[in-house]
């Protein structure tokens, strides 16, 4: 058994692509050439080189020392908020702006929560001359108002979404609506592994660079590709789909998500999408998310917008309803302590979503000699006025 | 014979109305059902809110909201249902999203349906091959009537396996949008109306979205069987209240 998509679409018994009619056009075209346009050379090309010299790649892949003598593990840390704005998001967005060149679109629409995708792709467009727009809802947008600045002088359009909760669920709706509205010359650059078939198996192949670096730099360093465990964590999960991809059918790579448990699981105000969701559809896929017993879908929480999503990718609810991923919920104030401990330890201030995945060490044990990768999946620049205030620096 | 395709058969154009259950208040949805009845309209689509309508542009998002706060449920709708059969002859449709009907058990909302009196089901995210593979069967099995739709963008041969599954009418979409557009209809429009009536499909068709008065309605079934008003009715029903059903009916069908 895989846990790669299959052909249909499906990560088991999730995926697919539950659309309306009308974008049935859009993600089909996408989805019947999207393999064989990534495959092509001339894409590849492009796309490598792309990476090496605008993006920064290869990322490091640092051994964290101090934070490492601390927990008695191995530890290191796949450094992707060294990539070009800051997080691990411009791998998708370098890949999918030449996707779009590739099918002839004008005009880009993203959605955003925090604002690290818009950023991410206002710059691609604003390095290929094309239009963008990007969807982010009124709330975030009165928290991350750095991010919108920065997606203003990248020339984007970005737009309030006014609807539901006014965040990021309600900001792909937005845009989801905008593809409706706009089904011939518009690219929907979706930020996460969700969505319909082939959004989720798109972007985590635009972010498999993550672990396929992975595997040449540990075979350096450790003289084995494969480390103990693989630890991100996940939101809609894409960052985790990156570390993920090449080791999720290799059972000696033990993997590990970690969850935003916002103020705790059973407080009413969490992500923790595995611990609290139910199969069911959002934004086109099937997968696991959080809902009332009437299927309507509720509005999560935590306090790093990143994880702030009410599902996850079908890639990860199937790792965590077969087994094969290890699932783990963090609060907000361990994700906070963790931040700044990494800063202490190792000079490196994460980003809060990144936190997370630090914050497992605290109570999940692991042997002395166990190689762990952790995705630094972005920086904490972002993140200050959160950092300033839950510590009143 | 299905309610929907006796009325199907008849040999003037068909009006259907859409409002979303829960709207204005919890409990209208009997007498806005019983005065369309009574104000001549041809079908009802009743629409099962849901919190993430992603077809649907701000007026029928803001009135799904609305009825979700007014604490409309599945189950609710169900039991304000119960006994319509005794009150109207009109076929009527749900229309709702997929993930509230799944979580309520597909076969279980089908025999719901069916108990009540529901002639047929519109499922805007359940795609026709989903459907056709998984679906179709349970559908048959209790005697409703999938309605499934086709844009301007839609291919022939996917229109022709739409029609080839469906059993009573095509929900024509009239431009690429979600619901409640108001542009009008345009040259492009009226060669789309013209290039799928000369498909002769042996489903007749319904227009829906960016219909919503006499003209438009007209317009929309120069070619096609009938129209569908969602958004406008919706609107109207939020400005004139719900006093004002026959009023809005009349006006379209230009009856006085």
């Amino acid at each position: 058994m895989s846990y790669q998509v299959d052909e249909k679409g499906y990560y088991g018994e999730f995926g697919g692509a539950f659309i309306p009619e009308m974008l049935y056009p859009n993600v089909e075209e996408l989805r019947s050439q999207y393999i064989e346009i990534m495959q092509s050379e001339s894409f590849q090309k492009k796309f490598r080189a792309l990476l090496k010299d605008y993006v920064g790649r290869p990322t490091p892949l640092y051994f964290a020392k101090r934070f490492s003598e601390k927990y008695n593990t191995k530890v290191y840390l796949k450094r992707e908020d060294l990539c070009h704005t800051g997080a691990h998001k411009v791998n998708n967005t370098v890949g999918q702006i030449l996707m779009a060149q590739e099918l002839g679109k004008k005009r880009i629409i993203a959605e955003t929560g925090a604002g690290q995708h818009g950023v991410a792709t206002a710059t691609v467009c604003a390095l290929m001359g094309l239009e963008c727009i990007v969807y982010m809802g009124e709330i975030d947008i009165e928290r991350q108002s750095p991010n919108v600045a920065r997606m203003k002088m990248l020339g984007a359009k970005v737009i309030p979404a006014k609807s539901g909760s006014r965040t990021l669920k309600d900001a792909t709706n937005e845009a989801i609506r905008d593809w409706i509205n706009n089904p011939v010359d518009t690219h929907y650059i979706i930020g996460s592994v969700v969505g319909p078939h082939p959004y989720p198996d798109m972007v985590a192949r635009f972010q498999s660079v993550i672990s396929e670096e992975i595997k040449k730099q540990l075979k350096e360093v450790e003289n084995t590709e494969d480390p103990d465990y693989v630890v991100a964590c996940v939101g809609g999960g894409s960052n985790a789909a990156g570390i993920y991809y090449h080791y999720l059918d290799n059972p000696k790579v033990g993997i590990i998500a970690v969850e935003a448990a916002g103020k705790g699981i059973d407080t009413g105000e969490s992500a923790a999408t595995s611990a609290l969701g139910k199969m069911g559809i959002i934004h086109g896929s099937k997968t696991l998310l959080m809902q009332t017993g009437d299927g309507q879908i509720t509005e999560p929480y935590s306090i790093s917008a990143g994880l702030d999503y009410p599902g996850v990718g079908p890639m990860h609810a199937n790792l965590f309803t077969s087994g094969r991923g290890e699932f783990i919920s963090i609060t907000d104030d361990a994700a906070m302590k963790a931040g700044l401990e990494l800063a202490k330890l190792e000079g490196i201030i994460p980003a809060i979503e990144t936190s997370h995945a630090l914050a497992i060490f605290e109570n999940r044990k692991f042997k002395p000699d166990d190689v762990v990768v952790v995705n630094l999946s972005g920086r904490g620049d972002k993140d200050l006025n959160t950092y300033i205030e839950y510590f009143n620096l | 014979m299905n309610r929907i395709n006796q009325k199907l058969e008849a040999d003037h154009k068909l009006l259907s109305i859409y409002f979303t259950a829960g709207y204005p208040n919890t409990n209208d949805t009997e007498k806005i059902i019983v005065d369309l009845e009574k104000s001549g309209v041809h079908f009802i689509e009743i629409g099962l809110p849901f919190s993430d309508p992603l077809a649907d542009g701000p007026t029928i998002q803001q009135s799904s909201t609305k009825a979700l706060k007014n604490g409309m449920t599945t189950e609710k709708l169900f039991e304000q249902l119960e006994g319509i059969r005794d009150k109207v002859e009109i076929p009527l449709i749900i229309m709702g999203y997929f993930n509230p009907i799944l979580q309520y058990g597909v076969e279980k909302f089908c025999k719901k349906c069916s108990e009540i009196g529901i002639d047929g089901l519109i499922i805007p995210d359940l795609p026709v091959d989903v459907y056709h593979e998984n679906y179709q069967d349970l559908f048959e099995k209790y005697g409703l009537l999938n309605i499934f739709l086709i844009t301007p963008q839609t291919s022939e041969k996917r229109i022709r396996f739409i029609d080839s599954i469906s059993n009573s009418f095509i929900y024509m979409v009239s431009s690429a949008s979600v619901t409640g557009s108001t542009s009008g209809f345009s040259e492009k429009t009226h060669e789309y109306f013209k290039r799928i009536h000369e498909m002769n499909l042996k489903n007749p068709q319904i227009v829906g979205f960016g219909i919503k008065d006499h003209e438009t309605f007209t317009k929309a079934t120069k070619f096609a069987k009938g129209a569908i008003i969602g958004s406008a009715f919706i609107k109207n029903l939020n400005e004139n209240g719900i006093e004002s059903i026959k009023e809005f009916v009349w006006n379209v069908k230009a009856l006085t």
